[in-house]
């Protein structure tokens, strides 16, 4: 970021790509807001990518798997026993596992188009899919806990058990925040904010090495290669990121349902 | 970092405020995904998990009941082999006592033949030696009898007398006899 802010400052011209450039314009024009975008077509392309790939893998269902039967239950597998067996657990947790495994590849799915040359937009660092995304977690694990527990859920996940009286009045009123306030503003930003500055940090190295490839000055020249040094090891961290973060989203709907599910034991 | 912010803020491009349209797609795709899922990719996968499960402890109880049947031939045949044996020394003990038994029937039967061939002996040596007595008795009387006659010139035909006479000498011998042993 420091060599990509110098030459800005130094020559006055250079100016960064703000947020705004990652709202390309629209592929077909719409009524309302910006119309049908790039950012859209890569949705519905994920739900296609993701059906497609589970259903050919899935369909045979042969005792002894082939190769692409193998990827795909090793996919599942992943997400059903690595987050939905191991965080909820006990009997009910294959209700979740469809859940848990269409966000995790959803996600997952759209956050490598991130790191796809051409495609290179991660469909979340665009927030309303985040807000979608968490909103549905949101009202899952609450009904959840409703069905589970009655009414008496709400007191159950913002009363503590085991906490002295006169701390109550402190103790419930950040309970209410964390749990329900602060919980689904949180999950949805931490994905849609690691994505956008993913997006952001990718494009305005790149915009910085085509300002400096075309300076005058072979030394701001060939500073550029170290700019392009800087942003292959940023375009692999976001790779990275980009896996994880599809992790970790799924993992915390998968502790939000079990804690909503055993609040009675929390 | 903080020239972004604010040039996206004058611009009015706040990147918190979501786009209706991009949620709505989002949300519709996602559902779409979900009901595939449910339907269709978690049934499959669940089905093939199942029936594997199924056929790996199929193949199990298979092993494990062949494996009971294989152990009780076995035993059976154990049982089968010790009954043979116990069998062949019940026979062998049975041949033995019966060959001591014919053994012992035999000796007493060659005892008893060796007894009564012996009696027999005796019998017959007893009969003989009685006969000879007898006949020795009348043919020496007689002899000595005719004997003396001779010499003597005196009638002995009187059998009665000579009898007497033949007898009291034989008498006088066989005390002579008797008295000569001790």
């Amino acid at each position: 970021m420091i060599a990509l802010a110098l030459p800005a400052q130094d020559s006055g011209t250079f100016t960064p790509p703000g947020i705004e450039e990652i709202h390309l314009p629209a592929i077909l024009p719409w009524g309302a807001a910006d119309g049908f975008s790039k950012q859209m077509l890569l949705v519905i392309l994920s739900v296609v990518i993701i059906a497609a790939f589970f259903l050919m893998a899935a369909r045979k269902g042969q005792l002894v798997p082939g190769r692409l039967q193998f990827a795909g239950e090793a996919a599942y597998g992943f997400v059903r026993n690595g987050i939905g067996k191991d965080i909820i657990g006990g009997k009910d947790f294959m209700k979740y596992v469809p859940l848990l495994f269409s966000l995790f590849f959803f996600i997952l799915v759209n956050n490598i188009y991130g790191a796809i040359p051409v495609i290179q937009l991660p469909t979340f660092s665009h927030v309303g899919g985040a807000y979608v995304m968490a909103g549905i977690v949101y009202v899952t694990w609450i009904a959840i806990g409703v069905k589970k527990n009655g009414l008496r859920y709400f007191k159950l996940a913002t009363v503590p058990s085991g906490v002295p009286g006169y701390i109550l009045p402190i103790v419930i009123p950040i309970e209410i925040i964390s749990n329900f306030l602060v919980r689904p503003v949180t999950h949805s930003l931490r994905l849609f904010a690691t994505m956008l500055a993913g997006h952001l940090i990718v494009m305005i190295a790149g915009s910085g090495i085509e300002y400096l490839v075309t300076q005058e000055n072979l030394f701001l020249k060939g500073t550029s290669v170290l700019v392009l040094g800087g942003a292959i090891a940023m375009y692999m961290l976001e790779a990275l990121i980009m896996v994880l973060q599809a992790y970790v989203f799924t993992l915390l709907t998968a502790i939000y349902i079990e804690g909503a599910l055993h609040a009675d034991s929390h | 970092m903080n020239q972004l912010i604010i040039s996206a803020a004058t611009e009015g491009a706040n990147p918190l405020v979501p786009n209706p349209w991009e949620m709505l797609v989002v949300f519709a795709g996602f559902a779409v995904l979900m009901y595939i899922v449910v339907k269709y990719v978690v049934p499959m996968f669940e089905k093939t998990f199942a029936e594997r499960a199924e056929a790996i402890e199929g193949g199990i109880a298979k092993a494990e009941k062949a494996q009971a049947e294989a152990s009780a031939a076995l035993e059976e045949y154990k049982q089968q082999l010790t009954d043979a044996r116990a069998e062949a020394n019940r026979i062998r003990e049975e041949a033995r006592a019966e060959g001591a038994q014919i053994l012992a029937d035999l000796k007493e039967k060659a005892a008893l033949e060796s007894a009564r061939i012996t009696a027999q002996a005796h019998a017959a040596i007893q009969s003989e030696r009685q006969a000879a007595v007898v006949s020795l008795r009348t043919e020496v009387g007689t002899l000595a009898t005719t004997l003396a006659g001779r010499i003597v010139g005196e009638s002995l035909e009187d059998d009665a007398r000579s009898a007497r006479v033949v007898d009291r000498f034989l008498a006088d011998l066989e005390n002579q006899n008797a008295g000569a042993a001790k």
